[in-house]
């Protein structure tokens, strides 16, 4: 009887010493969906977050887990701060994922305005049912991608929503970087006579995702080109330190990003489209669709004006980059007529290359 | 890239501008590129520049998105409203107003519009969606007509009921012969459409020399191709006698593609009269289903209103598709007009006369409204 009574004892107590341990340990994640209850702040929410981003993306300001990251900016200088939200469709895509481009994208834009990128936000969107494998995917990726750029992600935040209410997942992405005194890009500083340069093939990443989203039936090897550039803006900068302005044609392309300098500087820009560089595939799959590679999106391009002393230095920096090895001149800055951006076509033509309007649509004939 | 850059050589282009402007010597010549493709090619590339003064360029209405009529878009908005429809439609129609707003709009406000690049992917999505009616948007000439054929024949092999097809295909010869009919019609030749070529061959075009005395060459879609095409038509101008040619013989044959005329043929038939942007309406222009394939007739299958709106009184795309007026003199070109907010259908599409024209001509338009001080200038 006694001894009855104390094994039952025993055993319960082993049972609850087992049970201290696993409590004790990383909560492990066992489900296969994201299910509202991952987002309602409770006991799901915690086991997604520390056992599947916290490790992922870890780093000693993140492990802290504080409501907010507190951090020295490491150097003098001024705070450049963006935001940016992905929506991509498909999440992923030759070349890519939803998770590395709003990496990428984020630190670009920090990096365009001539920022060291020191520190990034993750806030995640998540459709109830997404798959928690294709999650941890898109985080892994999102973990190499800050981790080879070596910007740390301090914060972030996860949502679930209604199915339904989102595409699978939304990335929304902040990031913080400081400006070198030195430093002063400004589109308001473009002077004719300065020089136009893209650091390489231009619309790869647009129609990558584009082949990927409409399953068209066209077989091509086009891949994204998402990257960050910071380094490669460095380089630009101590090659080219009178660099007038520096912008990273997404959305919209080359094309539309230049109507954008043309209007705010009052000046012209003319382009050569021999010297534009385009892929052969991408060209082809341009021809076939009815589009124009200048008006498809970029994720590892900057387009960069200088003054024209510092053309070839900036070029030569831009080459001597892994990033950059396909840079070229491919325009100059005119006085007139103020406000368009004209090209001078391959076979001796000319005409306007205008924004993009709305999305790009193909031609059906 | 192969078949692309071999007819877009510098040297060779210069040669061929040289030759224009040798043979256009002393005559003032007005041709008019019947396809949208050719509208395009030329902006795109900025053919114009290499033309002399004196050859002018007129852009037809070959461009299969601007000759739809306002109130077949209505029409379509109303099938892709309908309760459980899938409405699948090529991108560049997704763009052009009815009198109610674009499918652009329709989509926003709840219809399941999703656009497509081939109508097989409308089949695809009626397999994929066996519990919804899958109406496909076909629009386009002979170029696009035969795989809207070859898709209905497969929907019928394959017996799929919950997939249909709104049929506005329309065929080019009568529209032609409606612009060379039309008064003041001032023309010298005709670049032929290469794409519609391929399907129809050359025959059909006869009428154009036989009837009205002028040359029609068949051209391909490089800037070479349209040059030399424009070098043989002033060749036959200069020897005074009209004839079709076939420049762009490496693709087109002369008997057309057979096959894709029986299936046309086996799917489709002429409609009495259709209506056409801008030209009103014309006779045994365009085509419906055969009765055979009413099953698979959106316009049998689904309540279509048969709308019929009068083009805005301010457009004047029919003047612009008949050449009698170009783009820039258009009374809202530009102004109310613009590839944002389109007014004319010929200012949606990039092949659009108007919004080739203010997409790809403002500049050198620009140069001569400065000397001319006349044309209206206005950036978006």
């Amino acid at each position: 009887m006694t001894s009855r009574i104390e094994t039952s004892i025993s055993a319960q107590l082993d049972r609850m010493e087992r049970a201290r341990i696993v409590r004790a340990d990383a909560p492990r994640l066992r489900d296969t969906h994201v299910t509202l209850s991952h987002g309602s702040g409770g006991k799901a929410s915690h086991t997604l977050i520390e056992s599947l981003i916290l490790p992922a993306f870890s780093n000693p300001l993140l492990d802290g887990v504080a409501d907010a990251a507190v951090f020295a900016s490491g150097a003098s200088g001024r705070i450049a701060m963006t935001t940016d939200s992905y929506v991509v469709s498909p999440l992923f895509f030759p070349g890519g994922d939803i998770g590395r481009l709003a990496i990428h994208g984020t630190i670009n834009d920090l990096a365009v305005a001539g920022a060291r990128p020191i520190a990034l936000s993750v806030g995640l969107i998540l459709e109830e049912g997404l798959n928690i494998d294709l999650l941890r995917r898109v985080i892994e990726s999102m973990a190499a991608a800050a981790a080879a750029a070596g910007v740390p992600i301090v914060t972030g935040d996860t949502k679930v929503v209604h199915r339904g209410k989102a595409d699978q997942l939304f990335v929304n992405t902040t990031g913080v970087g400081v400006v070198d005194d030195r430093v002063r890009l400004s589109v308001d500083s473009v002077r004719p006579g300065d020089v136009v340069l893209v650091s390489g093939y231009v619309g790869d990443h647009g129609m990558a995702v584009m082949l990927a989203r409409e399953a068209l039936e066209l077989e091509a090897d086009i891949e994204s080109d998402s990257a960050p550039l910071h380094t490669l803006v460095a380089e630009l900068l101590r090659a080219a330190p009178a660099t007038r302005v520096i912008k990273d044609p997404t959305r919209g392309g080359v094309g539309t990003t230049l109507n954008e300098i043309a209007q705010r500087a009052r000046v012209a820009i003319a382009l050569d489209e021999e010297r534009v560089p385009v892929r052969v595939a991408t060209r082809g799959a341009c021809e076939i669709l009815g589009l124009d590679p200048l008006h498809i999106a970029n994720e590892g391009k900057l387009v960069a004006i200088v003054p024209p002393t510092e053309a070839q230095a900036a070029l030569g920096a831009l080459r001597a980059h892994q990033l950059g090895a396909d840079a070229a001149i491919v325009g100059e800055v005119l006085s007139e007529p103020v406000g368009m951006v004209l090209l001078r076509t391959g076979i001796g033509g000319s005409r306007v290359l205008d924004m993009l309007v709305g999305d790009p649509l193909p031609r059906i004939c | 890239m192969r078949f692309v850059d071999e007819y877009r050589t510098p040297e060779g282009i210069a040669r061929l501008s040289a030759e224009i402007k040798r043979l256009a010597q002393g005559r003032r010549v007005k041709l008019m590129e019947v396809c949208g493709g050719h509208t395009h090619a030329i902006y795109k590339h900025g053919l114009q520049d290499l033309l002399p003064e004196n050859v002018e360029l007129v852009h037809g209405p070959g461009c299969p998105v601007c000759v739809i009529p306002m109130g077949r878009i209505d029409d379509a908005i109303a099938i892709a409203r309908a309760p459980n429809v899938i409405f699948a439609t090529y991108g560049d129609m997704m763009r052009v107003p009815s009198s109610t707003g674009s499918l652009l709009d329709a989509k926003a406000d709840g219809a399941d519009v999703r656009f497509i690049y081939s109508p097989l992917d409308a089949l695809t999505l009626a397999r994929n969606n066996p519990d919804r009616e899958v109406v496909f948007f076909a629009v386009g000439f002979e170029t696009t007509a035969p795989s809207t054929a070859a898709t209905l024949l497969r929907a019928r092999d394959e017996g799929l009921e919950n997939f249909s097809v709104f049929c506005n295909h329309v065929t080019i010869i009568p529209a032609i012969k409606a612009i060379l009919d039309s008064p003041g019609m001032q023309l010298d030749g005709f670049i032929g459409p290469g794409h519609v070529s391929t399907i129809i061959g050359l025959a059909p075009f006869e009428f154009v020399p036989r009837h009205y005395g002028l040359p029609i060459v068949v051209s391909g879609f490089e800037p070479a191709d349209i040059l030399q095409s424009v070098v043989m038509i002033l060749r036959q101008i200069i020897e005074g006698k009209a004839r079709v040619q076939n420049q762009y013989a490496r693709v087109v044959r002369d008997a057309g593609n057979r096959r894709a005329m029986e299936m046309l043929g086996e799917t489709m038939m002429l409609r009495p009269f259709f209506e056409w942007r801008g030209l009103g309406f014309i006779s045994q222009s365009a085509l419906a289903l055969r009765p055979e394939f009413s099953a698979w007739d959106a316009e049998v299958r689904h309540t279509v209103p048969n709308v019929r709106v009068t083009d805005p009184k301010a457009c004047q795309c029919g003047e612009v598709l008949k050449g009698v007026i170009k783009p820039w003199q258009c009374r809202v070109f530009g102004t109310a007009c613009t590839p944002e907010t389109p007014i004319g259908s010929c200012m949606v599409s990039p092949e659009g006369a108007c919004a080739a024209y203010y997409n790809y001509g403002r500049y050198s338009l620009m140069q001569q409204g400065a000397e001319a001080g006349t044309i209206p200038l206005v950036r978006a």
